[in-house]
C-alpha cells in the first residue's frame, strides 16, 4: 500500500484527459462485487417463502435493521431515503475493510467521500424543499435576516467538507499507521501485532466511521425536511 | 548546479512544514478531552436510566463524531503539510528553473 495514488492509465477522448486512479480501479472491483451479491440475492428471491428460513432470515433481518435505522435517525416520512443510504453504508463499509485484501481503500481518496458528502448536500436541500417550499429557502439562507446570506452559504457549503473530511481523515491516518508498521517495524513484532491494528483501524474504526456517516447525514435530512412525526 | 539560497529556502520550509504539522496534530489534546467528557456524561445517563441505553448511544456516537471534527481538521493539515505541501512544490519548481 502506497500512500500517494496510483495512476494507472490515462484515456484519451479527443483533447480531454480522463486519468484511471487506482481508487476508481479498486472502487469498481467493490461494486462488482457488491453487485454480484444483489443478482445472487435477486435470483433467491424466487424462493423466498412466508416463513422466513436461514439465508432468507439474514437478508430480511438486515434490511429490517436498516430500515428502523432510518426511521429512527430520519423519522417515519423519510423512510424512502433507506433505499440510497443502504448502498451508501453497504459501498463504505466494503471499501474501508478493503484494506485487509491489499486494496488501497477508496474512502482514503477524498474525491470519494466528498461525492458522497455532497450528495448528502443536494438531498438535504431537494428534500427539506419537497416538503416547505420556499419556506426552507427562508430558513436555511434568509435566517435570522437577509444580511446573513454569504454567511449561511458558506456554512451550508462547509457541511459537505465536514462529513467528507470526518471519514477522509479517518481512514487515511489509519492507512498511514499500518504502512508505516509494515514498512519501519522491525521483523519480530510482524507476528501478531498487525493482527491487532487491522483489528482497529480497519474493522473497528471502519465500521463505526460508516455508522457515523450515514447517521450524521441522515439527522441532518432529518432535521431540515420537518423533523420527526 | 542548484542555486544555494534556493535549498536553503527549501529546507528552511521543510523544517518549519514538519514543526507546524507536530502543532496541529495537538488539537487531539483538546479533541480526546471533550470526547471523553461526552463519554464519561453518557454513561452517567445511562446508569441513572438503563431503560434510555438505546437513544443515548445513538447520540453519543453523534456527538462524539462532531467533536472529532476539530481532531480531524488538524491531522489533515499535518498531512497536508507533511506530503502535500505547496511551498515545497513552490521551491522545487525555482530549483529545476535555476538548472
Amino acid at each position: 500500500m502506497d500512500l500517494n495514488i496510483q495512476i494507472l492509465g490515462v484515456l484519451r477522448i479527443g483533447s480531454f484527459e480522463l486519468w484511471i486512479t487506482e481508487s476508481m480501479r479498486n472502487s469498481w472491483i467493490i461494486s462488482a462485487v457488491l453487485i454480484l451479491f444483489a443478482l445472487i440475492v435477486r435470483i433467491r428471491l424466487k424462493h423466498f417463502t412466508e416463513i422466513p428460513k436461514g439465508f432468507q432470515n439474514a437478508i430480511e433481518a438486515i434490511v429490517e435493521a436498516f430500515d428502523g435505522f432510518v426511521r429512527g435517525a430520519a423519522g417515519d416520512k423519510l423512510a424512502y431515503l433507506g433505499n440510497w443510504y443502504f448502498m451508501v453504508f453497504a459501498f463504505i463499509l466494503c471499501s474501508n475493510i478493503s484494506g485487509l485484501f491489499f486494496l488501497r481503500p477508496p474512502t482514503a481518496d477524498w474525491a470519494v467521500t466528498f461525492s458522497f458528502a455532497f450528495v448528502t448536500l443536494i438531498l438535504i436541500h431537494v428534500t427539506s424543499f419537497r416538503y416547505k417550499r420556499w419556506a426552507h429557502v427562508k430558513s436555511a439562507l434568509l435566517t435570522p435576516h437577509w444580511l446573513f446570506l454569504p454567511i449561511n452559504i458558506i456554512g451550508e457549503l462547509a457541511r459537505p467538507v465536514s462529513l467528507s473530511f470526518r471519514l477522509f481523515g479517518n481512514i487515511l491516518s489509519g492507512m498511514i499507521l499500518i504502512s508505516l508498521l509494515y514498512g519501519l517495524a522491525p521483523p519480530f513484532v510482524l507476528y501478531g501485532l498487525p493482527l491487532v491494528v487491522h483489528a482497529f483501524f480497519d474493522i473497528f474504526a471502519g465500521v463505526l466511521q460508516t455508522y457515523i456517516f450515514c447517521i450524521v447525514s441522515l439527522s441532518l435530512i432529518g432535521v431540515f425536511a420537518g423533523g420527526k412525526d | 548546479m542548484h542555486d544555494p539560497q534556493v535549498m536553503d529556502s527549501l529546507a528552511q520550509v521543510m523544517i518549519v512544514g514538519q514543526i507546524a504539522s507536530a502543532i496541529a496534530v495537538m488539537t487531539a489534546v483538546t479533541t480526546t478531552f471533550g470526547q471523553s467528557r461526552i463519554a464519561s456524561h453518557a454513561i452517567d445517563a445511562i446508569a441513572r436510566q438503563p431503560e434510555a441505553r438505546g437513544p443515548v448511544t445513538t447520540s453519543m456516537f453523534v456527538g462524539l463524531a462532531m467533536c472529532e471534527t476539530g481532531g480531524i481538521y488538524g491531522l489533515v493539515i499535518a498531512i497536508l503539510l507533511l506530503f502535500a505541501n505547496p511551498l515545497v512544490g513552490h521551491f522545487m519548481r525555482l530549483m529545476e528553473v535555476g538548472l
